[in-house]
This record gives C-alpha cells, sequence and structure tokens, in this order.
C-alpha cells in the first residue's frame, strides 16, 4: 500500500512494516493473523488502528511496537530492523525508543507518580532532561500529584501518568494499546486529547488501537484492518465516517 | 463442600508443591527418627538378651546402695563362694565371672574399638570343659598369663590370628601375650563394635587387681528347676545380705530397659530437632493458605452470596488443608521410612557396627507420623480459613480484583512490642539468677522473645530493608524494585524471614554458646595445669602404679605426682579424696589459694573453696575422715585454694590415703614435668618408656585443648546437621514466597519487560527480593541468637569462673553468607519463570 504524505509533514517514518506477516500453529490448525501488511507511520502523525475483534490490528500494532515476533517481513523502527535482532537488543530498543501506553494503565504500585513517570529512564540508568520533564508534566497536569501512589489516583489520573511515562524518554514513536479502554468518557477525552497536543505540539508520533470511533476520531489517520489486511485507510477522521466505516464491517460480517 | 476443596487442591497443585514439600520433610524426619531408634534398639534388646541365654541366676556383691556406703564395707565373692552356689540344690553348674577393660591394638599399633568398649574377661573353663558362654571357632582355651583368646569380630578386624602376639594393656603396662583361642559371643558390647579379650581366670584375676575374687558367678539350673526356684535356693544358700541375686530373665529386660531408655534420648533429642523442623513449616503453610485465600476472594465471596455459611467457607479451606496435609504425611512417611534404612546403612558403613534385625516400622510410627503431618498442615491453614470466612459477600461482586487487604499493623505491632518485652525481661532477669533456677526463666523468656520478635517481624521489616537501600541502589532499577516489593507485603516478608530466623537464632545461639564453654574449659586446662604432660587411659579407667612408677625412672622427668582417687566419709557425708604428691603437686597445677598455705603432706590437706564453705572450714581446722577401709584420721585443712572444674574436693598426700584404699592404688592421671619441657621428641622418649603403649594417652596442654576442641566441634557439627533441616524448610519457605510473588506480578513484570527491563534485569530484580528477605531473615536471625548466646552464657558463667563470652565473628559472617546462599538459591527457579513470563500474556492477565 502506497500512501500520499500530506502536505507540510515530514515525509521520513517514524516505524514501517513491509509484507509483515504472523501465522500462529501449522497445517490444519494454522491461523493467519497478519497476511502481508505493508504500513507506514510518519513521523509526528496520530494513526489510529481499528478493526472488527480478531481482525489483527492488536497483533500489528505488537509485531511493530518489537513485544511480538513475527513470521516474515520486515519491521523497522527508524533505521532499525527488528527482524534480525536478538531479545536483548529488541529490549534495549523498546527502551530507548518507544513508549507504552496499556489498557490497564500498568504503573508499579510501589512507586510514587513521579518515580513511574521516569521509570524507563531509571530503567536506562539515564537523567531525566528536567526541562523536558516539567513540560511533560505541566501537560498532563499532575504537578500536585508526583507524590502519590497509584492507588491514591483515579483511573482517568493513572493514565495521565502513564502517558506522561511514555512522552518523559522523548521516544521515536509511542504506541497505544485501547488507552482509553477502561476509562470514562471526560477522562478518556482528556487522554486523547493529551496525545494529539503531544503530536501536534511537541512533534510525537503516536500508534494507537482501539475500537472506539470516537478516539479514532482524534487522529489524523485512521487504518482498518480486517482477517490480517489492511482493508481501508481515512484521513482526518471524524467520529461519524469512523463509525459508518465500521457499520460496513458488521453488515458484510452478517451477510457473509 | 468436599468436591470444591478438593477441586481446589487439583487447580493448585504448582502452588502447593512446596507446602507439601515443607511438610514432607517434617513428617519424614520424624517418621526415620521413629523408624531408626526403634530398629536400633529392638536389635539391640535381642543382641544383648541372647548374652543372658547362659545365666538362669546372676551372683554379685551385697548391693551397695551409693558409692559412700562403700566405706568400711567389702564383700567378695570368692572360691568358696563360688563351690557353695555350685551345691545348691538345683544348681547345674556355676561359672565365675571376672570382668574389666583391656584394650587391644591391631597390627598398626591403632586402639581397636572406641575407648569405652574395650572389655577383657576370664575363660573359665579348660580343653575338657570348654567356657560355654564362649564357643571357641580356633585354637584353644588360653592359659597363663601370656594367652589370650579374642572375640571373632576383634580378630578379624584387627587382622589376628592362632599364633600371632597382641599387643594389649589392661592399665597401663604393654602386655604382648600370644592368641591361643578365637570365639564367638553374643555379647551385646562385641555386637555393638567393642572388643573382648579373654584370659584365664587366674590371670584375669590378677589382671583387673581381684586377686581370689569374682565380680558375678553365674548359675545354670538343673533340668526341672525354674530361675525363680534357683533363686530362692541360692538366697538361703548364701545369705541376701552378702549377695544379691537376679535371674536371668530379670538382667534380660533390665538391660532391655536400659537400652530403651538410652534410645528414648536420642529419640527424644532427634524429635525436637524434627519439630523445629515442623514448626518452620508452619510458616510456609500459612503463607500458602494466606495467599490462596486472597486470589480466591471473588470465588469464595460467590460461595457466601449464594449461600454457603461463614462456617463452611472455614470448612473447605481446612478441608483443602487436610488433602494437602494428607498427601504430605504419606510422601513424608515412605521418605522417613527409606531415610530411616539408610541411616542404619550408613552407620554401619563408618563403621559403628550396630547388631542385625528387621526394619521396625511400628503402627505408631505410621499413626504419628500421619497425624503430624495433617494436624500441622490444618493447624497452619486455620487463621487463613478464618479470614476467608470474613469475607463479605459483596466481594464477589466488585470488578476489580480485591486488593490485598491493608489491615492495619497497629494491633499486631502492640502485642509484639508487649511479647517481647516480656521476654527480654525475662530473660535479662534470669542472667541475675544462680544456674539452676535461672533455666527455666530463661527459657520462658527466650519462647516469648522469639514469638515477640516474629510478631513484630513486619514491622522491623520496613527499618532494616530500608538500612540496605544503599547497598541496593548500586543494582540500579532492579535493586530499588526489589528493595519495594520485599516490603509490600510485610506480613508474607516477615513470615518467609521468621522460618530462617529460627534456625539461624538456634545456630548461632549454639554456636555462641559451645564457642564460649570450650574456651572457658580451656583456660581452666591451661591456667590450672603446671604440667608438662599429663598421662592417663584412652577408656577413661585408672592407670597402674606401674605407669608412675616407670615415668619416675624416666630420665628426664623431674617431677610427677598421680591423682588417685578414694570415697570417704567426713561428718556424715561423702566426700572424695585425691591423693596427690604433696612434694611436686604445687609445681605440676596452678592453683590459687585464698587462704592458708598449699601445703599437702601427712595430715596437712587442702581443700578447694566450695567444699570448705559447705562444711565451714578455713585454714587451720580439723575434721575427721573415715576411709574406704573404715579407719578414721584427724587431718588438717592447711589451706583452702580456688576448685575449677577439673581439679576441686579435698587434696591429701598419697602416702597418706594409699594404705587405706582397698581396691588396689590407681591413679586417674599422672601429671609430670621435664627437664626439656614439652617437645616432640620429649613425647617421643615419654611414649617409648611407656612401651608405646595405644590405650595411654600422653597428652600436653596443647593435645589437652585439642582434644576438648574436638568435642565441642564433633558437638556442634552434629547439631548443624540435625538445624539443616530446619534451614531447608526454610528454603522451601522462600522459593514459595517468591514464586507466589513473580505469580500475582506477572502484569507488572510484562510491563516492565515491554518498557525496557531485559531478562536478565528482570532475574536479578527477583534475586534481590530473594536475597533482601533472606538477609533480614538472617541478620534477626543472628541477632537473636548472640543475645541468647549471651544471656545462656551468663548463667553458666555463675557456675564457671573462667566463662567468658566469645563472639564467633568468623562464623557468623559465614551464617549471614548462608543466609545470602539461601537467598540466591531459593531465587533460582522462581527468576528463571519471572524472566520467562510471556510479556503479551502477561501484560493482558487480569
Amino acid at each position: 500500500m502506497t500512501t500520499t504524505p500530506l502536505a507540510g509533514r515530514t515525509t521520513t517514518a517514524a516505524a514501517r512494516a513491509t509484507d509483515l506477516s504472523k501465522v500462529y500453529g501449522q497445517g490444519e490448525t494454522q491461523v493467519v493473523a497478519l497476511d502481508r501488511v505493508s504500513v507506514e507511520f510518519r513521523q509526528a502523525e496520530f494513526t489510529a488502528i481499528m478493526g472488527p475483534s480478531g481482525s489483527g490490528k492488536s497483533t500489528l500494532m505488537h509485531c511493530v511496537a518489537g513485544l511480538d515476533t513475527f513470521s516474515s517481513g520486515s519491521v523497522r523502527i527508524g533505521e532499525t530492523e527488528l527482524g534480525s535482532l536478538k531479545d536483548k537488543q529488541l529490549t534495549r530498543l523498546r527502551r530507548d525508543k518507544i513508549g507504552f501506553i496499556f489498557q490497564a494503565f500498568n504503573l508499579l504500585p510501589t512507586l510514587t507518580a513521579l518515580e513511574n513517570i521516569t521509570l524507563p529512564m531509571d530503567i536506562a540508568g539515564r537523567k531525566a532532561d528536567k526541562q523536558w520533564l516539567e513540560n511533560v508534566i505541566q501537560m498532563v497536569g499532575l504537578a500536585d500529584r508526583l507524590g502519590h501512589r497509584p492507588s491514591q489516583l483515579s483511573g482517568g489520573q493513572q493514565q495521565r501518568v502513564a502517558v506522561a511515562r511514555a512522552l518523559a524518554s522523548k521516544p521515536d514513536i509511542i504506541f497505544g494499546d485501547e488507552p482509553t479502554g477502561n476509562l470514562d468518557s471526560r477522562s478518556g477525552a482528556e487522554v486523547l486529547g493529551f496525545l494529539r497536543n503531544s503530536v501536534r505540539e511537541l512533534g510525537q508520533t503516536v500508534v494507537m488501537v482501539t475500537h472506539d470511533p470516537v478516539a479514532a476520531a482524534y487522529a489524523d489517520r485512521v487504518i482498518f484492518l480486517a482477517d490480517g489486511r489492511i482493508v481501508d485507510e481515512m484521513h482526518a477522521p471524524t467520529a461519524d465516517t469512523v463509525l459508518d466505516r465500521m457499520k460496513r464491517f458488521d453488515a458484510k460480517g452478517r451477510t457473509s | 463442600m468436599l468436591k470444591t476443596a478438593l477441586r481446589n487442591v487439583f487447580a493448585h497443585k504448582a502452588r502447593l508443591m512446596m507446602t507439601v514439600l515443607a511438610v514432607m520433610l517434617g513428617v519424614a524426619f520424624v517418621t526415620g527418627t521413629l523408624v531408626f531408634t526403634n530398629t536400633i534398639s529392638s536389635a539391640l534388646e535381642k543382641s544383648s538378651s541372647k548374652g543372658f541365654d547362659h545365666v538362669d541366676v546372676a551372683v554379685t556383691p551385697g548391693s551397695t546402695k551409693s558409692e559412700g556406703d562403700r566405706v568400711g564395707r567389702s564383700t567378695k565373692l570368692t572360691d568358696a563362694t563360688l563351690k557353695k552356689a555350685r551345691s545348691v540344690p538345683g544348681a547345674a553348674s556355676a561359672t565365675g565371672v571376672v570382668s574389666g577393660y583391656a584394650a587391644v591394638a591391631d597390627q598398626d599399633g591403632k586402639l581397636v574399638g572406641n575407648g569405652f568398649s574395650t572389655k577383657g574377661g576370664n575363660y573359665s573353663g579348660t580343653a575338657a570343659e570348654p567356657d560355654d558362654r564362649y564357643p571357641l571357632t580356633d585354637g584353644a582355651a588360653p592359659r597363663g598369663e601370656h594367652q589370650v583368646a579374642l572375640d571373632a569380630e576383634t580378630a578379624k578386624r584387627a587382622g589376628y590370628k592362632v599364633g600371632d602376639q597382641v599387643r594389649m594393656s589392661i592399665d597401663g603396662p604393654v602386655l604382648t601375650p600370644t592368641v591361643t583361642g578365637i570365639f564367638t559371643t553374643d555379647d551385646g558390647n562385641v555386637a555393638a563394635g567393642g572388643s573382648l579379650a579373654l584370659f584365664d581366670t587366674a590371670t584375669a584375676q590378677q589382671l583387673f587387681h581381684k586377686q581370689g575374687a569374682y565380680d558375678e558367678i553365674d548359675v545354670t539350673a538343673a533340668a526341672g528347676t525354674s530361675q525363680e526356684q534357683l533363686k530362692r535356693n541360692l538366697d538361703k544358700a548364701l545369705g541376701t545380705a552378702a549377695v544379691d541375686t537376679d535371674t536371668g530373665k530379670q538382667l534380660a529386660d533390665d538391660q532391655a530397659e536400659m537400652i530403651s531408655s538410652s534410645m528414648s534420648s536420642m529419640k527424644t533429642m532427634l524429635l525436637v530437632f524434627a519439630g523445629i523442623a515442623l514448626f518452620v513449616g508452619i510458616f510456609i503453610i500459612a503463607n500458602t493458605f494466606t495467599m490462596l485465600v486472597a486470589q480466591r476472594t471473588k470465588e469464595l465471596a460467590l460461595l457466601r452470596a449464594v449461600g454457603a455459611s461463614r462456617r463452611q467457607v472455614t470448612r473447605s479451606v481446612l478441608l483443602e488443608a487436610f488433602f494437602v496435609g494428607a498427601v504430605a504425611a504419606v510422601t513424608g512417611l515412605g521418605v522417613g521410612i527409606g531415610i530411616g534404612a539408610g541411616m542404619r546403612a550408613l552407620m554401619d558403613g563408618t563403621g559403628a557396627i550396630i547388631p542385625d534385625g528387621p526394619l521396625v516400622v511400628s503402627p505408631g510410627t505410621v499413626v504419628s507420623a500421619l497425624v503430624v503431618g495433617v494436624l500441622i498442615t490444618m493447624l497452619a491453614a486455620w487463621l487463613p480459613g478464618r479470614r476467608a470466612a470474613k469475607i463479605p459477600p459483596v466481594a464477589a461482586m466488585n470488578a476489580v480484583h480485591a486488593a490485598p487487604t491493608a489491615k492495619s499493623l497497629v494491633l499486631r505491632n502492640t502485642l509484639g512490642a508487649l511479647v517481647s518485652a516480656a521476654g527480654v525481661t525475662a530473660v535479662l532477669a534470669a542472667t541475675t539468677m544462680s544456674g539452676d533456677s535461672g533455666q527455666l526463666p530463661m527459657g520462658l523468656g527466650a519462647g516469648l522473645l522469639v514469638i515477640g520478635v516474629f510478631i513484630l517481624t513486619p514491622l522491623l521489616s520496613r527499618p532494616l530493608i530500608a538500612a540496605a537501600a544503599p547497598v541496593l541502589r548500586a543494582f540500579g532499577i532492579a535493586g530499588k524494585l526489589a528493595r519495594l516489593n520485599s516490603v509490600r507485603n510485610p506480613r508474607r516478608t516477615a513470615a518467609t524471614a521468621s522460618a530462617l530466623m529460627i534456625g539461624l537464632t538456634l545456630i548461632t545461639g549454639l554456636t555462641v554458646i559451645a564457642g564460649s564453654v570450650q574456651s572457658a574449659i580451656d583456660k581452666m586446662a591451661a591456667d590450672s595445669l603446671k604440667a608438662d604432660y599429663v598421662v592417663s587411659m584412652a577408656n577413661g579407667n585408672a592407670l597402674s602404679p606401674d605407669v608412675l612408677k616407670t615415668l619416675d625412672g624416666t630420665p628426664g622427668v623431674t617431677a610427677t605426682s598421680g591423682l588417685s582417687n578414694s570415697p570417704s566419709r567426713i561428718d556424715g557425708s561423702t566426700e572424695y579424696l585425691t591423693g596427690v604428691n604433696g612434694k611436686t603437686i604445687s609445681r605440676l597445677a596452678e592453683l590459687p589459694v585464698d587462704n592458708g598455705t598449699f601445703t599437702v603432706g601427712g595430715s596437712d590437706v587442702v581443700v578447694d573453696d566450695k567444699t570448705a564453705k559447705d562444711h565451714g572450714w578455713k585454714a587451720g581446722s580439723a575434721f575427721t575422715a573415715h576411709y574406704e577401709d573404715g579407719k578414721e584420721q584427724r587431718l588438717t585443712v592447711a589451706g583452702v585454694y580456688e576448685g575449677n572444674e577439673m581439679i576441686r574436693g579435698i587434696m591429701l598426700d598419697s602416702s597418706t590415703l594409699n594404705p587405706h584404699i582397698t581396691d588396689g592404688v590407681s591413679d586417674m592421671q599422672v601429671m609430670l614435668k621435664t627437664s626439656g619441657g614439652t617437645s616432640d621428641a620429649t613425647k617421643d622418649k615419654l611414649t617409648k618408656a611407656l612401651g608405646e603403649n595405644p590405650a595411654v594417652k600422653i597428652q600436653d596442654r596443647q593435645d589437652i585443648s585439642n582434644e576438648i576442641a574436638q568435642m565441642f566441634t564433633l558437638m556442634l557439627n552434629m547439631l548443624y546437621g540435625l538445624l539443616a533441616m530446619a534451614v531447608i524448610v526454610a528454603v522451601l519457605g522462600v522459593i514459595n514466597t517468591l514464586a507466589m510473588s513473580v505469580f500475582e506480578r506477572q502484569q507488572e513484570i510484562g510491563m516492565l519487560r515491554a518498557i525496557g527491563i531485559d531478562r536478565k534485569g528482570i532475574k536479578r530484580m527477583v534475586r534481590l527480593e530473594s536475597l533482601v528477605i533472606s538477609l533480614f531473615g538472617g541478620v534477626l536471625g543472628i541477632g537473636l541468637g548472640v543475645f541468647f548466646g549471651w544471656a545462656a552464657g551468663q548463667l553458666i558463667g555463675n557456675s564457671m569462673s573462667t566463662y567468658a563470652l566469645i563472639l564467633p565473628w568468623g562464623r557468623m559472617g559465614i551464617f549471614l553468607a548462608l543466609a545470602a546462599v539461601v537467598g540466591i538459591l531459593a531465587a533460582l527457579w522462581p527468576a528463571r519463570r519471572a524472566a520467562r513470563l510471556n510479556m503479551l500474556a502477561a501484560i493482558k492477565s487480569e
């Protein structure tokens, strides 16, 4: 699949998958989760990946983010080809180049909010960029909660900590796996707002898997997956256009 | 409920494994102990009762109720007694028995058997009329002082056959008789690895200083006469005042009772250690069930919601514990029987000969093993079961996994502080009391303190683990996370560390006490001894007077003194008199004098401070001593010296005492000084002078110290071995806790992997947590052990003047290192599991 670069955006890809396939099992019981998918995530762009359950959207994200192995094809983060990396190198790549936001927040309950935010830098043994860290904390509005532990924060606040954690180490690309799945709509909107701001204002690259058309509407681009293949792509989406597109999957599902 | 409980056991097989192992080890220890001791004592009883097959009634000299009664009285069994016994109606035969100690050296000059089981006796019979106690398998009966017969076992071990010359010793001088016969015997002592050498009766009487007398007369009954009948006849003929008579059956029963009572003290000791291991196991069981209940909160709440009563919930947990305990107990029983059999084989292998006999697994053993295993498990699961019952039904409706209850520790801490304070107070109070009266309060206090500290461990864990933070910081984020994780569930960490603490407290305490006592005894031996060498028998018996004579005549020996012992009656109580050489004793022994002068000679004696105090004597006091032979003499206290554990009592000149000793003068030891001091050459010379006798020990101060040290090392090693089981169970506990933690924190571990900690980092995190918990337990255990060691030392110090606390820093370092090793070993498997977790599955799992 080829995509035309948007005017005014840089053409460099933050991540790229080429002919990416992921197959589980063998012979009769073989399941193809990804079927020769090619996709590019450009720098400073907010991409949402959508599709019905079992379409392979999470698998795609996991493979591109170096969380999962793939059967064939190639994945590049920046200039690095993931297929040839050993576990240790892959871990280092995730640590230095990639940020993650999970559906279940996944904060360490023993650490304070601030310690959770700086965790990736602590793992790397790096000092945080003070100015940047302050900006990020300011942006997600956690300045007065830094000493709290996750159990003392609301779900929305916890996910804001997770967003700050992903942004704090200035990764090349941030992956979100249903980041608003466990949040009420107001908190969800807040978190999505932060993600969009980080793209617009800080030039961050964000890729997010979601099944919520409202969440997808915050993205610059939506790609649709079905049966392990990219079946459609939409730029400047709105909740309504995304919903309409999704409905067509349902209709197809019912008729087939 | 039964079905639910069973299903739960199967569902959590892997997580219950460590619990099963812990209970199993404890049960195996108990079973092994019971099987082993029962087997040994039944074999010993059987073999010793065989030894009485040839005795229907044994006649012994008139009973002596206590040693003191011997003073002024002695009945002897003479040939006349033997003749009379033989002619009693119903007697088929009567044999005069003489026995004593006789050390036999093997071809290399080494002693056969250990010092205490080298026996000698008389072969009462001729070629025509053999001694049917000792059937000869080879050669002929010994005759005269140059012939000896050996038991087949000893002959085989030492490599002697008929015609060989044997080096042996009764009480000092070396004898070199020729072996004329090899015999078999049922003697229990030989069956247990000792040796038996037989001379003809006259020689035996002479060698054992029993001229014309027997130790015992064994009478056999004629056909048709019962043992009781024969006993009555003998009593009538010989007079009950002069002799005691016992039937063979009685003797066998007495012996059996003695064996079983000596085995039972060994059994008790082993069971105490098994109990410690089981006690440690309780912590693991409790931890496991607490976790299982916490993880099943929703499930249990659902049971409550659909109508299960609280009691039913508790019962379902207890039922689960019952199954776990039963499985563990049955396997433990099997393993324990194996251990019992293995231990016997092992002892056979190390040369401690145990008579053959079947492996005894009594019904009592089986029942106690099963009951112990099941009860311990259910007892430990009781509290978690109660907690399970308190889960409200509404917890089933909560969507979120119920967080572990962060119940306040205030109550627990208050209770712990009170109990600990009571324990410390009792221990401290006990240290000011005298030896005996202080033991009980000290034991109680120690128990209270251990319990108190256990209750307080969650509180203690925070500051102690925080103190380790600077070290952990060196390991980066893994160290920090490990520290935080280890205090995350303070109760569980506390229970895990406590399990290790108990073992290390005992190990450290025993090491401190043993080390201090050893040095105290050593100091005593060294301080009070000015002699260059001390000569004594290896089996602890008295030396022949010849030894002193020989040493006196050895060139280079400048001063000697024997130490002979004799009971006496003074002011109505029994006192032991020590005969020494009054001219030389002050050059050989260093004894500080409290008052008077250290003068021993004629009627002048010296008395130790304790005896002097008992009798109200001081320098110048006079008293009358009734000697062993019934004579009496007026003695004067010339001086009062400070006695110690090695030398104490009333000391008088041997020329004053010796004429009154009835059983033949013999010295317990001979102290001597040489012109050249101690050197290998001097020792060689002395050894040669005494005929290179394997049964005689020639020791300088260093040798005595070494002997003492060896004894303590052996004892400590045995205790370490027994306590090792408690430590092994504690290791299982650490593994258990870590495995639980890894399981509960799967999601976190997955996240950490995703955002950039590599497998090594995860492993390091788990290992460090294990290390922190183990070292925490180690520090607590060593600290408590040192405190108890100090406190017990205060008690011992009251009766042992040279006692001083010695802290074995090297050993303590080793124990701490051991705790660290425990931590690292215990983390091996959980750390691997954590590092191998599937990242994606872990992140998604709720």
